[in-house]
């Protein structure tokens, strides 16, 4: 009894994709990056992170992945410290996590199913379970039709889903999405955003940054918002807040869109 | 293995989509090697030169007055083989080096035979083991009683032994440059695949591709280049040493002891020095370019 209830409360704390950030800070020269940043990510959370342009979002989500190197604290996750990761640790590591990046974008010589195909072949799957895999995940995004197109004879909304397929081809414990429904009519911004919902759903993690003020609000999930680099609200069930947007704060009708 | 079967796939397909820079770069290796290759033979030659003027020089001929009798003679050889740095010490009586000269001298010969006497004195011969030791060896013998003269040209020894060094140390540091410079054109040429790719392997990276998976193909296609340029150089530096040992190798044998250093020889030499190079060459370029795109 004594022994299983130990047992349950240490894998609360080790739980796989729990992430937590330590005083992290973050600095370009003079511009702030991140600012002692303190959070805690539980394994199979939906957060959004929001904040006006330039307030640190994308500085928050590249130091997970280390795709740039933190000045100050830790991020432990898995159990190590990303701060601490060698290089040889580092593909490992990026391997666990799925991205969904602007500036990642689709290969325009590779058709849809090479794209996706690409991920797995990158980390070096073996054939078979590639060509089992890249229809079936084609299939839940959506796009299993356009397969053998290239990537500029879809939609972008299309796009996003294959980019959306690609991240999620190698089973990852995180999804990182920076700003996915960014350049999307709203209409396709809601596909995209039930396509993450469903795969959180399915037990991923996913970080979201994003400017849509009706996502964050219509979700009611937790939200994050970050100001000059500093974490400056943080709840479950939150909404977006005008000041938190570099545009001017809306009518009241359009803040409540639905 | 298959992974490396895809790397040298994307590699091929990669010199083939930049032809252009690729043929560019191949053309410039290739014409540094021919520098480097063409240097090569006359640094490889002037150090065979001098090997055989050396073995002239690693003898020392002691004349010895006429009045020294042959048992004082067997005893100054007796000392002297105690003198460190010799090798071999042995008698040549005045006859048998006028026939010698008989030898040397070829149809000119009977000017020597009208001669009254032989004006040649008998002589001690002192094979030394290497050269540093020469000098301390004539230094020895001078003071020896019945000696007329020490035949040892000590200057033109010294002078030989600076003119080599010298040599060699220019010819490493043109190769070193020449080395450098290739480098250099390497890495340019595939940094401009790698920019091509640029967007492939951003996306490699974020995914999780180790440093060695993204660099594969661009390893290949540097050592690719260093080869094709290694083979073509060897070829033309060949045929370079072809056409001259063909047309001069015979004047040249007549007044250097060595004459030229063997064909076969030299272009096999020059093919594996120039494939390792060609290789180290292209692997560094590849290497050095790549980079700021790999995580450190
Ligand atoms: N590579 C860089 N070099 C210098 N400064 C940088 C660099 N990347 C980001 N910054 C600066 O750091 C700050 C935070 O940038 P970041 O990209 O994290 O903001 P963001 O919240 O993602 O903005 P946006 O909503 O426009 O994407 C900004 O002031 C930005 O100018
Ligand atoms: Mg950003």
């Amino acid at each position: 009894m004594l022994l299983s209830e130990m047992r349950s409360e240490r894998t609360e704390n080790e739980r796989d994709g729990m992430i937590e950030y330590k005083n992290i800070t973050k600095r370009y020269g003079k511009n702030i990056g991140v600012e002692d940043v303190n959070i805690r990510i539980e394994d199979g959370e939906f957060i959004f992170l929001v904040g006006p342009s330039g307030s640190g979002k994308s500085t928050f989500v590249k130091l997970l992945l280390k795709l740039i190197d933190a000045d100050k604290g830790g991020i432990l996750y898995n159990g190590y410290d990303v701060t601490k990761l060698t290089p040889r640790k580092i593909p490992g590591h990026r391997r666990s996590m799925g991205i969904v990046f602007q500036d990642f974008s689709l290969l325009p010589k590779k058709t849809i199913y090479e794209n996706v195909a690409f991920a797995m072949e990158i980390i070096q799957r073996p054939k078979r379970t590639i060509e089992r895999q890249v229809p079936q995940v084609l299939e839940l995004v959506g796009v299993a039709d356009s397969a053998r197109k290239y990537p500029h004879e879809i939609s972008i909304g299309e796009q996003q889903r294959v980019a959306i397929a690609r991240a999620i081809m190698n089973n990852p414990k995180v999804l990182i999405a920076d700003e996915p429904t960014g350049n999307l009519d709203p209409e396709t911004g809601w596909e995209i955003m039930r396509l993450l919902d469903q795969i959180n759903r399915r037990g991923t993690t996913v970080l979201m940054v994003t400017h849509s003020r009706e996502i964050v609000n219509a979700m009611s999930k937790r939200v994050v918002a970050i100001k000059d680099g500093r974490l400056v609200r943080d709840e479950l069930g939150g909404f977006y807040h005008p000041e938190e947007d570099d545009e001017p704060a809306p009518s009241p009708e359009g803040a409540l869109p639905l | 293995m298959t992974g490396f079967g895809v790397a040298l796939k994307q590699a091929f397909s990669q010199i083939n989509r930049n032809k252009m820079m690729t043929t560019a770069s191949l053309f410039s290796i290739t014409a540094i090697l021919l520098v480097l290759g063409v240097f090569f033979l006359i640094v490889v030659n002037i150090n065979n030169m001098a090997e055989g003027i050396k073995q002239d020089f690693d003898k020392i001929q002691v004349y010895l007055l006429d009045e020294v009798a042959p048992q004082q003679s067997e005893e100054m050889m007796a000392q002297i083989r105690g003198f460190s740095g010799v090798d071999t010490v042995s008698y040549l009586p005045r006859e048998e080096a006028l026939d010698q000269w008989k030898v040397k001298w070829g149809e000119n010969a009977d000017l020597l035979d009208r001669m009254p006497t032989n004006p040649l004195p008998n002589s001690i011969i002192i094979m030394v083991t290497n050269l540093d030791y020469a000098n301390a060896i004539v230094e020895q013998v001078v003071p020896m009683e019945g000696i007329e003269q020490v035949n040892y040209s000590q200057d033109a020894v010294d002078k030989l032994l600076r003119i080599t060094r010298i040599i060699q140390i220019v010819s490493l540091i043109i190769i070193l440059a020449l080395v450098a410079i290739s480098i250099l054109v390497v890495s340019n040429t595939i940094k401009l695949t790698v920019l091509a790719r640029e967007r492939e392997i951003v996306i490699m990276r974020y995914i999780g591709a180790t440093n060695w998976f993204i660099r594969g193909p661009f390893l290949l296609e540097g050592i690719i280049i260093g080869a094709i340029a290694a083979v073509i150089g060897s070829v033309a530096v060949g045929a370079i040493y072809y056409y001259v040992v063909g047309h001069f190798g015979m004047d040249l044998a007549l007044f250097l002891p060595n004459g030229f250093v063997p064909f076969d020889f030299m272009v096999a030499n020059l093919l594996i020095i120039f494939l390792s190079l060609g290789i180290c060459v292209g692997a560094c370029g590849s290497i050095i370019s790549m980079r700021r795109f790999l995580e450190r």
